[in-house]
């Protein structure tokens, strides 16, 4: 009996504290093989215990959405807008469109594109969908298939949250931990001016990580490979990112403040593309429309 | 072990799941976005039916691939893309909601935490402007104007793709 009262309590700390996951599912396992809960019951306290676990995941919409507008603001003091109403628009027109067929077609206030007026070759993207593209890079594209590769790569990264996972660890714990004690109440200032700490924290870690040091390779590879798929999805040709990459390959200055220090190599990441397209074959056609508005509209860039 | 103190053990078990699952009623999601357009279709170019609003409250009727068929509070039913919904119940600013939350996967969802009076306090702290952003917010196009430009290109789907 010892031993159950022990596994009762591990269970109990797994289910009932703020934390872990991995013990209460050590502790369902064990009761699971004893005969004292079902495989069902097991799943469901895993999951309930993995519920309480505190992560990126937990932020809400919302909360999403305010981090990423205060992200798209920090980014707006390192550069200016490009104040080009036709330009915005057929860049929105292109990136929303893709932003649809994409798996995260709906954010709290939706997806947003905007030019930013710098001959780096860079582009950012806040949480919630606030993407930002320089002149520069968009000079590194000849096409609308070829912006299109651009765009995609950027929204990858909101469908798949990397912003988010910039904020470093403690800082969600505080954010959430407040969350939930004032949760039930209005704020007071007291939780207000804490709260706004651990914001302007959270910020930092975003734009410092976008803006410096660059995400992970591995957050790299990964918006590559969506926008790989994503173009395919919505009918672009695939090979244009290549494309681009190659031209970014000549452009991009070592010791650069851009794609320079932020991305992996185009090298390496062509390869990756490449192994991603696979047996997709090269569009050969352009289409004259397509071409033409893209013309048009790029023509200031 | 004896028959009653499995029983006891179980039962124990079973208060323990269905407290923190209280509100976690079967088939009922919460939408996720601002202003959640409700279709007659599975698709985004589905005729609107219905309009619902960030943490209304939705039974699940179907699911056909990312799409997923909510029963409407005033009756009748539409269709969402899964990604304007959760699973989890989310607890609004102004107390509604409140009385539900009583498991900790539904407070790690409480309104509370970044909201606007939190960018309020940081935009006064960190002096940053804000106009762009808000301009930026407001360049938004409907999904049908969007499948226009898309034909006008000639884009029709899978085209390089091959997959």
């Amino acid at each position: 009996m010892k031993p159950r009262v022990f596994l009762g309590l591990v269970v109990s700390a797994g289910l009932l504290v703020t934390a872990c996951s991995s013990i209460s599912q050590i502790g369902t396992s064990v009761a699971v093989a004893t005969g004292q809960i079902s495989p069902g019951q097991a799943a469901a306290i895993n999951q309930s215990a993995q519920a309480v676990q505190q992560s990126f995941q937990d932020f809400t919409p919302e909360q999403e959405y305010y981090i990423g507008r205060s992200v798209a603001a920090v980014i707006l003091t390192k550069y200016r807008p490009y104040d080009d109403p036709a330009a915005t628009r057929y860049i929105n027109l292109l990136g929303q469109s893709l932003a649809m067929a994409s798996d995260r077609p709906e954010t709290f206030r939706g997806y947003h594109f905007l030019i930013l007026d710098s001959d780096d070759i860079n582009a950012l993207s806040a949480p919630g969908g606030f993407v930002f593209v320089t002149r520069g890079l968009l000079r590194c594209a000849k096409s609308e298939d070829q912006v299109a590769a651009i765009l995609c790569h950027e929204i990858t990264h909101v469908v798949l949250k990397h912003g988010l996972q910039a904020i470093k660890k403690s800082r969600i714990t505080a954010a959430l931990t407040n969350a939930a004690l004032t949760g039930v109440e209005v704020a007071g200032p007291s939780d207000v001016a804490q709260l706004t700490a651990t914001f302007s924290d959270s910020i930092n870690d975003i734009t410092s990580t976008m803006i410096n040091s660059g995400y992970s390779r591995e957050f790299e590879v990964q918006a590559d490979r969506g926008a790989v798929d994503l173009m395919k999805r919505v009918g672009y040709d695939p090979w244009a990112l290549v494309d681009v990459l190659e031209v970014m390959k000549l452009r991009l200055k070592p010791g650069g403040n851009d794609f320079a220090k932020t991305h992996p190599d185009p090298a390496f990441r062509i390869e990756v593309v490449e192994k991603e397209i696979g047996s997709a074959q090269r569009s050969t056609t352009v289409n004259p429309e397509r071409q033409a508005r893209y013309e048009a509209a790029m023509a200031g860039i | 072990m004896s028959g009653l103190k499995r029983w006891v053990l179980g039962g124990w078990l079973l208060v323990a799941l269905t407290g923190l699952a209280a509100a976690d009623q079967k088939n009922m999601m919460s939408v996720t976005v601002e202003q959640a357009a409700v279709r007659a279709t599975p698709s985004f170019l589905g005729k609107i039916v219905a309009s619902l609003a960030y943490g209304d409250r939705v039974a699940v009727v179907a699911e056909k691939q990312d799409w997923v068929e909510v029963a409407l509070p005033q009756g009748g039913d539409g269709w969402l893309h899964s990604s304007a919904l959760t699973t989890k119940v989310v607890v609004l600013q102004s107390g509604q909601n409140v009385s539900q939350s009583a498991s900790s996967s539904e407070v790690a969802l409480a309104g509370k935490g970044f909201n606007e009076q939190v960018e309020t306090q940081y935009q006064d702290e960190s002096h940053l402007d804000y106009t762009w952003v808000n301009r930026m917010e407001k360049i938004v196009f409907s999904p049908d104007v969007l499948v226009k430009f898309l034909a006008e290109g000639g884009i029709t789907g899978d085209q390089g793709g091959g997959n």
